[in-house]
């Protein structure tokens, strides 16, 4: 019977470009992206709260733009750019949303904050100064339990105004 | 002072912002297999037979156990141990587990879970408080506690409550009911477990790690010394990971059996199942005052819906009925309390654990006398609050208070006291008090609570400790501590912490503890450290500020050779001379005090937070930054729970198991929060720090319901404060009916005769 399971499961060879680097890999199709980065990549900055896409961890760019990983399949998105919290930072030197959340406690347990980082990063590309309000809607879709969202909303404003 | 009261990074920040932290289902060692647990689609049913035959025959399942492997029942308290890791006999909630099963992976494993036949014989379910206080249609949900399904009582009465009611001149009766709501950690719970040379090591996402090593020892009946837990980088707990879980003690059993990794991480759904939070309560409150509102006496009331199991629930009980009296000085108090089973997943400690529903119940309370009596509400409590250095008259020991402080600055900020008033807009106001740590071990023992270790040497400092951090900035409080006595920074120290090899013990991160507990047994390993630093150095006649910390150092290692020291911290004997008094003493506590604005639409009954202020008395800020981040977390919680957070249940299924459902505040839903940090340097506390996690959490739903009156002349005496309730109570208000949403009664409850005990002679003259 294992057998048969493994022959049931379509598998197929996919070419990835995650954090820049492109990646070759055999996956069954029916895997979410998460789960490829997570377990085929060893990508576990990527996080999970639902896998169903209500909470917004799983957070990653695709293009620029936030998706949540748990809902798309990786064939989807075979040969455009994918970015993970792993590919924010440029060799040693974080990103300047990171050492901002770094820096006034915006992360506390640290579990939302890849996703939210990723989804802030795509609101500064397309927004260089956002207002609060314009913060708080592009947010809007990734729960946090422990800071009441407002360190992060500080810490977004703190980058912002370093990269402008 | 160098590094406290700054406000630096978390020590832990980096790894946090980067995605380097790794959580328990971030671990996938060669070979790990996958558990998946089958568990009841009833909530209440006897387990007439388990055929896994059919589970054990699909090819990649390893294992397969139910409750005859794992037989022996635990309980986080000594008192309750009443669950079983595998239930093979009954199953007393929609979610109890049955069977578990390893598998190479989590698909066959949830394919064998499926094949899996459970022959159940289903009993009537008990689903409310009203269903367990009478007599049950099959039978009673667990074995013991009683009538029916009652699992504990408290009759307590402190002081002369007849003779307080007697000089009152005025007497009010209220009942309030606060729903039950969740933690939501937005980490699933997960576990992973090895098995080496005889040896189980347990990575989890707990809270406890020392009270999660006594359980595994306690069921998988191994000495503690073969078993190692570690706790691995924590996604939220919140109280939701306080409880030794199923599934740590199954993946263990798992390893044991097929010599590979075993990992279980559950589901969203099955969080919402493994619960352990807030307790649903009811509550009535009686209370006597003077003309001038000064409290003569009160009598508070609770039950609690408890669920199925024990769970922490006999402290949450008490609880529900301590700390009234550590806001207001209350001369005679009479407290029942009465928790039942019912079949729905355990009630436990959710932040504030058993004390906001009755801070809700009692600000509203008073809020209600003072306007009987044409006071104002606020300046009513302020005449009754509790001074510094007094005992309560539940024998609680206060020291440093800060409430008059907290109160003033909030007022003053918020413009309460001359705020515009118009339909629609409202402002609220509240205070509280929460334990920094508790006085007592979860189980008895004359131990400390808290244990350090420091190694020094020409490479640097290490601490080691038992503490777990989860977010809360656990880790930089033992390093900042550290760091200020040794004349380096934090990122200089680093850290061993939650390894029950490799560490000293540390309760636990629960009841607020750590800062003050953990944070005492540092400062005096890293004081005797110093002291040896310091004279070292001036046998080579110098000065220690005048060295580097290194060349310091080798001096020492020079001179007494291996450099290591210990502290430890264990709390005050404080309470009182009765049983029961061991749930309520704390060291210090912390006071916090808040006002709410909002505006409520008549039309829609929609609320809108516009602002919360708060003050809340830390004792002194190690590390500002780390308390205005636990300030703002909790009154985030606080408005959720005010607001939209409902963990209920139909027909034995939870509403709502899912984030989009289960409703929680999201960035747009969180407003303007502005917070005062009120410094009182207590006596006892490490630099005269007190707890900051869970206190701000107290005052905020009882602040947004009155200020849900001032908008629109309506009590709504439940939490959550939903649309529909507001708008039921303004057409009960345009009836001409009370303004009010609510319960309408208390049930009777069969309490027992109450135990008397006298107040502490001189109780509020600073005396005793």
């Amino acid at each position: 019977m294992k057998e048969e399971i493994l022959r049931d499961v379509e598998r197929a060879v996919l070419t990835l470009n995650v954090n820049g680097e492109p990646a070759q890999l055999l996956v069954p199709v029916h895997k979410t992206l998460l789960e490829v980065l997570r377990e085929d990549m060893q990508l576990t900055g990527t996080k999970h709260g639902c896998e169903l896409g209500e909470c917004g961890t799983c957070t990653v760019l695709i293009d620029g733009k936030p998706h949540l990983s748990c809902l798309v399949l990786p064939i989807q998105v075979e040969g455009r750019a994918i970015t993970t919290v792993e590919g924010m930072a440029s060799g040693s030197d974080l990103d300047p949303l990171q050492t901002a959340f770094a820096e006034i406690g915006a992360a506390q347990c640290g579990y939302c904050t890849p996703g939210i980082l990723l989804s802030a990063r795509s609101l500064l590309e397309e927004n260089p100064r956002p207002s609060r309000g314009e913060i708080k809607e592009a947010l809007a879709g990734n729960l946090c339990r422990c800071t009441g969202y407002t360190k992060i909303v500080e810490a977004i404003e703190l980058a912002a105004g370093r990269m402008a | 002072m160098k590094v406290v009261g700054k406000p630096l990074p978390k020590v832990d920040a980096a790894p946090k912002v980067t995605g380097r932290a790794v959580y328990a289902d971030d671990m996938l060692p060669a070979r790990t297999l996958h558990c998946k647990i089958l568990r009841s689609p009833h909530p209440h049913a006897r387990i007439v037979s388990i055929d896994t035959s059919a589970a054990r025959r699909i090819p990649g399942v390893l294992a397969v156990i139910t409750g005859s492997d794992l037989p022996v029942k635990f309980g986080i308290l000594p008192v309750t141990q009443d669950e079983r890791a595998l239930e093979h006999e009954k199953a007393r909630y929609v979610g109890d587990p049955i069977v578990a099963i390893a598998a190479t992976d989590e698909e066959i494993a949830a394919a064998a879970c499926d094949a899996v036949a459970v022959e159940y014989e289903v009993l009537e379910p008990v689903m409310s408080i009203d269903a367990a206080l009478a007599t049950p249609k099959d039978e009673r949900i667990q074995d013991y506690g009683g009538p029916n399904n009652v699992h504990k009582f408290v009759a307590l009465e402190f002081g002369d409550v007849e003779g307080g009611f007697a000089r009152a001149d005025h007497v009010r009766e209220d009942v309030f009911f606060y729903q039950g709501n969740t933690h939501l950690p937005m980490e699933q719970h997960s576990a992973i477990a090895t098995y080496v040379d005889g040896r189980v090591t347990l990575w989890s996402s707990t809270q406890v790690v020392h009270y999660v090593h006594r359980a595994l020892s306690r069921v998988l009946e191994l000495p503690m010394h073969r078993i190692r837990v570690i706790g691995a980088a924590h996604g939220g707990g919140f109280g939701g990971k306080t409880d030794p879980f199923a599934h740590e003690i199954i993946v263990a059993k798992l390893a044991m059996i097929t010599g590979r990794p075993v990992k279980c991480t559950l589901t969203r759904e099955e969080v919402f199942y493994a619960h352990r939070g807030r307790h649903p309560v009811l509550m009535w409150v009686r209370t006597g005052v003077t003309h001038d509102g000064r409290i003569t006496a009160m009598h508070f009331r609770t039950a609690l819906d408890g669920g199925a199991y024990g769970s922490y629930g006999v402290a949450s009980t008490f609880y529900t009925g301590a700390l009234q009296p550590v806001t207001y000085d209350i001369p005679a108090y009479r407290f029942e309390g009465c928790r039942v089973f019912t079949n729905k997943p355990p009630c436990g400690p959710k932040r504030g654990h058993g004390t906001p529903q009755p801070r809700f119940g009692l600000e509203l309370h008073l809020e209600k006398i003072a306007r009987d009596l044409g006071l104002d509400p606020v300046d009513m409590k302020r005449r009754n609050y509790v001074k510094p250095n007094t005992r309560t008259v539940n024998w609680l020991r206060v020291t440093s208070c800060g409430l008059e402080e907290c109160t003033q600055r909030v007022l003053e900020a918020s413009g309460f006291k001359t705020r515009e008033r118009r339909p629609g807009r409202g402002m609220g106001f509240a205070i509280s008090s929460y334990l920094s740590g508790a006085g007592t071990a979860i189980y008895w023992n004359d131990m400390p609570h808290s244990e350090v270790q420091i190694k020094v040497d020409r490479g640097g400092v290490t601490a080691y400790c038992g503490a777990m951090d989860i977010g809360q900035g656990s880790d930089s409080v033992l390093a900042t501590v550290v760091a200020e006595e040794l004349g380096l920074q934090p990122s200089d120290v680093r850290l061993v912490t939650a390894d029950t090899d490799t560490t000293p013990i540390d309760l636990g991160s629960y009841s607020s503890r750590v800062t003050f507990m953990a944070g005492n047994a540092a400062l005096e390993a890293a004081r005797k450290m110093r002291e040896l630093l310091v004279q070292a150095v001036a046998g080579a006649g110098k000065r220690y500020e005048e060295v580097s910390f290194e060349e310091a150092s080798v001096l020492a290692e020079a001179r007494f050779g291996t450099l290591t020291t210990a502290g430890s911290y264990t709390p005050p004997k404080i309470a009182g001379p009765y049983k029961g008094s061991g749930v309520g003493p704390s060291p210090a506590y912390s006071y916090s005090a808040c006002v709410v604005d909002l505006d409520a639409d008549a039309r829609t009954g929609l609320i809108k937070v516009n602002k919360v202020w708060i003050a809340h008395d830390v004792g002194r800020a190690i590390n500002p930054l780390l308390v205005e981040g636990q300030v703002e977390g909790s009154v985030y919680m606080g408005l959720g729970e005010a607001l939209m957070e409902e963990q209920v249940f139909r027909k034995g299924l939870h509403k709502w198991p899912s984030m989009l459902e289960y409703k929680s505040p999201t960035f747009l839903d969180m407003p303007e929060v502005e917070t005062f940090i009120v410094e009182t340097d207590d006596p006892e506390g490490p630099y005269g720090a007190k707890e900051a996690g869970q206190g701000p959490l107290l005052p905020v739903p009882p602040a947004v319901s009155a200020a849900v009156y001032d908008a629109l002349g309506v009590w709504i005496d439940e939490v959550p404060v939903t649309p529909e309730k507001v708008v039921e109570a303004l057409r009960r208000k345009d009836k001409g009916e009370t303004p009010r949403y609510g319960p309408q009664r208390f049930p009777a409850i069969p309490y027992p005769e109450t135990i008397k005990v006298d107040g502490p002679v001189g109780h509020q003259d600073g005396t005793c």
